[in-house]
């Protein structure tokens, strides 16, 4: 069983520098065909500063830092046994390249169903960005199937 | 295409669907690396054997990433307030996606007229894989 005592665990921040590259790979990665996310004159034209980071972006954050990794450890969840239920985004302001956003994330909930045959983690984010304003917020649904 | 307005929306209204190509091993290698998700299981088929699975599959959040794509070329990314999903169902290689919207319900938020859309990524035999709603802004 999932320790309970992780409810209300705060992680180490991850700071994710938005670059350009990294962008496009990922654009090329799920077959994004609008030149909003590709082509800085499309991005500019469409009032954003430089390329925005696609809605589902920030969620790299934990994982290039490792601190999803170092999380799934401290919960003994083992990566063939997780499955992520749910994801939300609420969304405040856009990241675009040259932003660096840093992600804080809680664990706000622990508990299971079935008798712990299935155990659920439920962690909240604030997504800030190097002006600490509020960029987004993300909530997550970790499930471990045993 | 012009971008929808409060007044030209109407209850019912569907988002011109995105049709994916079939899912491949190389594209799960590719999410991989761009979203940071380094999971094996995705990658790695024995691993993913290891781990009691036939075969590699999909990450989450290419679906969800996809369901964005489907938002984002109906209306500017600026105008999204909120993007909800549920996973349901594993996406496997050889499933051909569709993500479909449907606006459900027309509102002000803070405020700001907006439409609630319920969106869903579907699989050729009708499998719906990821469900959810997204919160759009429109003046």
């Amino acid at each position: 069983m999932i320790d309970k005592a992780m409810i209300g665990y705060e992680m180490e921040p991850s700071v994710l520098p938005i670059e350009r590259s990294r962008l496009r790979f990922f654009a090329k990665a799920v077959g994004e065909t609008n030149p909003v996310y590709t082509d800085e004159a499309a991005a500019r034209a469409a009032g954003y500063p430089d390329l925005p980071a696609p809605p589902t972006f920030l969620f790299a954050a934990e994982l290039d830092s490792g601190a999803m990794d170092r999380l799934l450890d401290k919960l003994q969840i083992p990566l063939s046994k997780l499955l992520h239920g749910e994801q939300s985004f609420t969304y405040h302001r856009p990241a675009c390249v040259g932003d660096t956003v840093t992600v804080r994330s809680r664990i706000e909930d622990i508990y299971d169903k079935k008798n712990g045959a299935l155990e659920f983690v439920i962690k909240t984010a604030r997504v800030t960005n190097q002006h600490d304003e509020l960029v987004a917020e993300m909530r997550s649904v970790l499930v471990c199937r045993h | 295409m012009s971008a929808p307005t409060f007044d030209s929306v109407q209850l019912g209204d569907e988002l011109p669907p995105l049709q994916l190509p079939t899912v491949d091993r190389t594209m799960l290698a590719l999410f991989g690396g761009a979203s940071g998700d380094h999971n094996a299981v995705h990658i790695d088929i024995d691993f993913a054997r290891r781990a009691g699975m036939p075969d590699v599959f999909a990450q989450g959040m290419l679906g969800m990433a996809w369901l964005g794509r489907l938002l984002t070329q109906w209306a500017p990314q600026s105008s999204l307030r909120r993007f909800d999903v549920r996973f349901q169902g594993i996406t496997h290689l050889g499933h051909r996606m569709v993500c479909s919207g449907k606006v459900v319900e027309k509102l002000h938020h803070e405020g700001v007229p907006c439409v609630r859309i319920e969106i869903q990524a579907t699989n050729q035999y009708g499998q719906i894989k990821t469900a959810g709603e997204a919160l759009v802004a429109l003046s």
